[in-house]
């Protein structure tokens, strides 16, 4: 009886296993279709009709409407962040909200990327190859486990109540140093602002990430190259930098989409009056902007777009990177 | 030759200053309800206020549903995954990209554009839009839940435990529920805190399915209330860092992952 039993339980049910195992992901499948490839499929879909539901390209034409770029032969300056510089030729560039939406989420995107990233490397470069005591380190991956979560409304509050006009900073210069940070022409709700607080929560993903990358480096490496009559700064230059560059770079693009897909802090610190390109699809959302549900398809897709695209790259330079730091 | 330390010593003490002086600022700042008095009287109309009760308790009984339907849902495929279809990997890995590719807020826009016309439109009702904030949220923590899962199994012997059961007479269900599941405790443990840090104070998803959750409450009161909105802050973040110091002291040992949606 017993034995019987066994039997009949191991053996058929093994034979159907092998068939059917694929029973056993349909649920997660199901949710992934229902959850996530559904509803950007729709935007998709929304993007490439127009009103009557026929199928056009109109949509994403419409969001380059009125914009026109042209190259006069004359020389201009052009300013960024408040520093300003020459132009060997004048831009003439007419834009639109959408594309101006973009091209500022682009700009603080690549601008955090650019200051998290090279100061998240700095101090990952300070605590693991600069000869500090070993409990730097250990703090450092700590401290940038919990600020990497750190982000969204908190973080936009934490903000105000540091560098707004009525901040601890603002009122510590104020008082002891006689120093009105607002004269000027600071404000914690500008470009500048919004990049010193995006870049609180990049930073600790680049410790967190170059860390081990930096880890990674053999200590035969710099060796050789010295035996070989390197310096420092060229076995930087020409054995470690290079190796180190494609995950450097990838981390980067992680940070660019990171900051380009991020809403909360943003809406928090301004209002939702900086206009960035989730700030834009948000008032869309809320039916403030744009009047037309297709254009707003385009745009949440033309998002999409550009997330894919960096997440390509990413692809790519890990490949590049995994060739010589395997562990 | 010792290279000098004075360098990586400032680079150093430039990120402390950074990464401390916004909490000093914040916590200083929640302080000062009374002027030139510091007390925690701002910290008291919070906490005493309903408004804060009620989203605070809805948004942390949604959080326990996304950790429940998150690990129901992702430890049976991964236990499944790795033991009968390792080539199925790749899709699974394109769907956790998926989220990176999405944002919440367009993840959101599709979820309702598709969820509040027929033959769909669960969104209408209460417990639909419930549902959906739940969903959004295990799609948001999906990365990381997966990856803790995935981690949890490759430390043990899946094969070899599920085979022991097996020949000791046990069902899909008891190998599960007794066996993986166990094994996987700290795994799923880790996973329940990340998530429940991510989600708990999470704006955009909630603010768009107009669910009374904690985000949109702390950032409608960021608007009005300064003080009051800055203790909520300082609340918010010792949570939140109080579920990542746990996670981080149960994961030690695991190989330190990062986080890419938000």
């Amino acid at each position: 009886m017993q034995t019987t039993q066994t039997l009949s339980a191991v053996s058929p049910p093994r034979a159907r296993n092998i068939s059917f195992a694929w029973l056993g992901v349909v649920p997660f499948f199901i949710f992934a279709i229902l959850f996530l490839i559904l509803p950007s499929a729709t935007l998709l879909i929304g993007s490439v009709q127009d009103r009557q539901g026929n199928l056009t390209l109109g949509n994403f034409a419409g969001m380059f409407q009125g914009v026109t770029l042209k190259f006069v032969a004359a020389p201009s300056e052009a300013s960024l962040l408040g520093v300003t510089f020459p132009l060997p030729f004048t831009v003439d560039f007419q834009s639109n909200s959408i594309v101006s939406a973009y091209i500022l989420s682009m700009q603080v995107g690549i601008i955090t990327a650019l200051t998290g990233g090279i100061f998240g490397f700095l101090l990952a470069y300070a605590a693991v190859l600069g000869g500090l005591p070993k409990f730097v380190r250990s703090a450092l991956l700590t401290f940038s486990g919990v600020a990497s979560y750190f982000s969204g409304v908190p973080l936009a509050f934490a903000f105000v109540a540091t560098l707004g006009r009525l901040g601890f900073i603002t009122v510590l210069l104020r008082n002891y140093f006689d120093f009105d940070l607002y004269m000027t022409g600071f404000s914690v709700i500008s470009l500048l602002g919004l990049i010193l607080t995006y870049t609180y929560f990049q930073f600790p993903l680049m410790v967190l990430v170059i860390t081990p990358a930096l880890d990674g480096l053999k200590r035969e490496w710099r060796e050789a190259s010295e035996n070989l009559g390197a310096s420092g700064a060229e076995y930087w230059r020409y054995v470690a930098f290079p190796i180190i560059l494609p995950s450097l770079l990838g981390t980067m693009i992680l940070l660019f989409g990171n900051s380009f897909g991020a809403v909360a802090t943003a809406y928090a610190l301004t209002g939702g009056n900086f206009q960035l390109a989730t700030i834009l699809i948000f008032r869309q959302i809320r039916g403030e902007v744009l009047q037309d549900p297709g254009l707003g398809y385009a745009v949440a897709v033309g998002m999409i777009i550009v997330m894919a695209l960096s997440l390509a790259l990413y692809y790519w330079l890990q490949r590049r990177s995994e060739r010589w730091l395997r562990r | 030759m010792k290279r000098s330390t004075l360098f990586p010593w400032i680079l150093i003490f430039l990120g402390f200053l950074y990464f401390f002086l916004p909490l000093i600022g914040t916590l200083d700042f929640s302080l000062r309800l009374v002027k030139d008095q510091i007390t925690l009287e701002a910290y008291k109309n919070v906490l005493t206020s309903a408004r804060f009760q009620n989203t605070f308790t809805y948004s942390f009984v949604m959080a326990l549903w996304t950790i429940l339907a998150g690990t129901l849902l992702i430890t049976p495929t991964a236990y499944w995954v790795h033991l009968k279809l390792p080539h199925l990997r790749p899709l699974i890995e394109f769907v956790t990209l998926l989220t990176y590719v999405v944002p919440a807020i367009i993840l959101v826009f599709g979820i309702i554009r598709v969820y509040s016309r027929p033959p769909l439109s669960i969104l209408e009702s209460e417990l639909g839009a419930d549902f959906l904030l739940v969903m959004g949220y295990v799609a948001m923590s999906l990365p990381a839940m997966y990856r803790s899962v995935d981690t949890g199994l490759r430390a043990m012997d899946v094969r070899t435990l599920t085979e022991a059961a097996q020949s000791l007479g046990a069902g899909w269900r008891t190998i599960l529920a007794a066996v993986i599941f166990p094994n996987l405790r700290i795994a799923l443990l880790s996973g329940a805190f990340i998530t429940f840090a991510m989600v708990i104070g999470e704006f955009t998803i909630a603010t768009f399915l107009a669910r009374p959750a904690f985000g949109p409450y702390m950032a409608n009161l960021g608007q009005t209330r300064p003080y009051e909105s800055t203790a909520l802050t300082i609340i918010s973040l010792s949570l939140t860092w109080a579920c990542i110091g746990v996670m981080q002291f149960l994961g030690r040992g695991t190989q330190g992952q990062i986080q890419v949606t938000r």
